[in-house]
């Protein structure tokens, strides 16, 4: 769908961090985790291109203006690192953006009696989120959130009021346990009864460990990966990753934007 | 006032209105058919399509630059087998016209691709690239020697009755030598331009941005340049000459019809605004209805120098 978004809120939650809550269609409550949104910054030609971020929550609400009916509404949760989220940053609440939503595949729900591990790196727990909520509603969740400094820690209270159990892991020790969160991801999970399933979105180093790690212990592991897009719809193949079968003779390139962005960890190549 | 006539004629295809997508930007249409009505657009070009499946390049393939964007896909495409298999079965259920963007690695490659496309009968036309490297004639690329560009198109012009449209990069000392040899050869039009070789660089890695460290150029910032090459073009050959490059909006694509252009390909505007090609259409409609002018072909070269 493409939509004109009101802005509702967009509020610093953490240094550089932001969530923005947009005014949607009601179709878009349907969303799956994992799937997400590409955003017309302005409309002019500066930015250029479409800003891809994930879905942090969709949801409805009881409007506040009377008579207009239940709303639904879409959040963002996003790093100021360039121009286009500079941008976004300086929105306020009745600015719009135009949105192209929901896109790509989205995680895999899973079986419900399997133990669930999130895993989230820094920005990456964006759209973890949404998929906790999901999980709880059917199966016991464990989250492992991973971060430089504790200023790169967010949204943790939103994940316990979920019911999560979240353990945090920071490179510098100023939140949680000191170092990489894989590794406390992996003492957790190392000799525990019972069937699980991985979920992990976050900067490539961590997503390479927790693939590492699911290939050890045999979880099986799903992936959200970032890449640069230019449509979002599969036409451009600017955002492609190498599959699993892929070598130079014979080439398996998959769409970040439309064959994901989640992927099992097992159909990619990981070198 | 009545309603102006949007309609072009092209190479003996007739458009409802002279707006196509430009190739590799508009995947194979069924990309695009959730957000757009696929039967406002004059014509349909899809993604350079090649014999066999083609990888493309290593990723970083695209990044923004100021005003456009650069790319390196490095024409990755299913290849024709696929294409016929799993592409042309959606094609057929839309009322536009499809013109298939092709290239080949040697002169034979290009005549046979020539040849199969002349048989499906979903293909309107075909838009020849001759913009990637020649390995077998020694490096030299056929679309910037006048020579080889004339053999290639001849090759094509031979194996197939469609009309054949050259596209020809503007990577170039003199765009009017290559659109001369293309029009000698038979081509019944003309398309450009292509992308512009860029590069663009991170300064904290130093090192290019792209992982095949150069990329094309597209978007409004390559505008200027293509204005006046369709111009230089349009003035020096008979055929019909197709504007692309950095068209935004309505009045972009009057411009380009101004400067010589019978019709437009709109690229990386479909990026932005999946419905570009339409609302382009529209707004050149609202131009011509509110100035008073009937019939889009007025604009045609009538520019005033
Ligand atoms: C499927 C997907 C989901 C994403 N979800 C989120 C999210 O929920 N929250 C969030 O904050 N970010 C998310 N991102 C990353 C986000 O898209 C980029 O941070 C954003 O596009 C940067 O725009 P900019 O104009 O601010 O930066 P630019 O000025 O374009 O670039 C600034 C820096 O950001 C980096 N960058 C630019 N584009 C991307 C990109 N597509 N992916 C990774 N790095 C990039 C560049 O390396 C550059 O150094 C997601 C990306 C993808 C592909
Ligand atoms: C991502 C991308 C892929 C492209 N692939 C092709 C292609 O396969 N064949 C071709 O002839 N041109 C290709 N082009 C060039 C465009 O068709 C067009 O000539 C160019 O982008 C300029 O137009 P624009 O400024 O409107 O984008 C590609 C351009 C982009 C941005
Ligand atoms: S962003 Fe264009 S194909 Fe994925």
């Amino acid at each position: 769908m493409q939509f004109k978004a009101m802005i509702i809120s967009n509020h610093e939650v953490s240094p550089g961090y932001f969530r923005m809550r947009m005014s949607a269609p009601p179709e878009l409550a349907d969303a799956r985790p994992g799937q997400f949104i590409m955003v017309r910054v302005r409309d002019a030609i500066d930015p250029l291109l479409r800003r891809p971020f994930g879905i942090f929550d969709v949801g409805t609400v009881a409007s506040e203006f009377s008579g207009c009916g239940p709303q639904t509404y879409v959040e963002m949760l996003y790093k100021v690192v360039g121009k286009g989220t500079e941008t976004l940053s300086t929105y306020h609440h009745g600015d719009h953006v135009d949105l192209l939503a929901p896109l790509g595949t989205g995680f895999d729900l899973g079986d419900p009696d399997e133990e669930k591990i999130l895993v989230g790196g820094g920005i990456g727990i964006a759209p973890l989120y949404y998929l906790a909520k999901k999980l709880v509603e059917r199966s016991r969740v464990r989250f492992f959130l991973g971060g430089r400094t504790r200023d790169d820690i967010l949204c943790v209270t939103e994940f316990e009021r979920l019911g999560v159990e979240t353990y945090v892991a920071t490179d510098d020790g100023t939140l949680g346990d000191r170092g990489f969160v894989t590794d406390v991801m992996e003492r957790h999970i190392r000799g525990a009864a019972g069937k699980r399933t991985i979920y992990a979105c976050g900067p490539m180093p961590m997503l390479q460990a927790v693939a590492g790690i699911a290939e050890r212990t045999g979880v099986p592991c799903q992936v959200s990966l970032e890449a640069y897009m230019a449509c979002g719809m599969g036409a451009c193949l600017g955002c492609v990753v190498k599959g699993k079968e892929h070598s130079d003779e014979s080439p398996d390139y998959r769409c970040v934007c439309k064959d994901g962005p989640v992927f099992a960890f097992d159909q990619l190549k990981w070198v | 006032m009545q309603k102006p006539d949007l309609s072009v004629e092209i190479a003996g295809i007739t458009l409802r209105n002279p707006v196509m997508t430009a190739s590799g930007t508009f995947g194979y249409g069924e990309e695009f058919s959730e957000y757009v009505n696929l039967e406002a657009i004059g014509a349909i070009i899809t993604k350079g399509l090649s014999l066999k499946p083609k990888a493309g390049n290593p990723t970083p393939r695209i990044v923004e630059t100021t005003g456009g964007m650069l790319n390196a896909i490095g024409l990755q495409n299913v290849g024709i087998d696929a294409f016929v298999e799993k592409k042309v079965p959606f094609l057929r259920t839309v009322a536009t016209p499809v013109i298939v963007n092709f290239f080949g690695n040697t002169l034979e490659e290009y005549a046979e691709l020539a040849e199969r496309l002349d048989l499906i009968p979903e293909v309107a036309a075909v838009e020849i690239n001759i913009s990637c490297p020649n390995v077998k004639h020694g490096g030299i690329v056929f679309g910037t020697d006048p020579k080889a560009a004339y053999s290639v198109v001849k090759a094509v012009r031979e194996a197939t009755i469609k009309p054949v449209i050259v596209k020809l990069s503007p990577n170039v000392t003199d765009i009017v030598e290559m659109a001369w040899a293309c029009a000698d050869a038979e081509a019944d039009a003309l398309s450009l331009i292509n992308t512009l070789t860029g590069m663009a660089i991170d300064l904290d890695k130093r090192r290019p941005i792209l992982a095949n460290v150069t990329g094309g150029l597209s978007g409004p910032a390559v505008k200027p340049i293509a204005l006046r090459m369709v111009w230089q073009v349009a003035r020096a050959v008979k055929i019909p000459v197709i504007g692309i490059g950095g068209i935004m909006t309505g009045i972009d694509a009057l411009e380009f019809m101004l400067a010589g252009a019978t019709a437009v390909q709109v690229g990386t505007a479909n990026f932005l605004d999946p419905g570009a090609a339409g609302r382009i259409a529209a707004e050149m409609e609202r131009y011509l209805a509110d100035n008073g002018i009937a019939d889009v072909k007025e604009m045609i070269g009538a520019l005033e120098v």
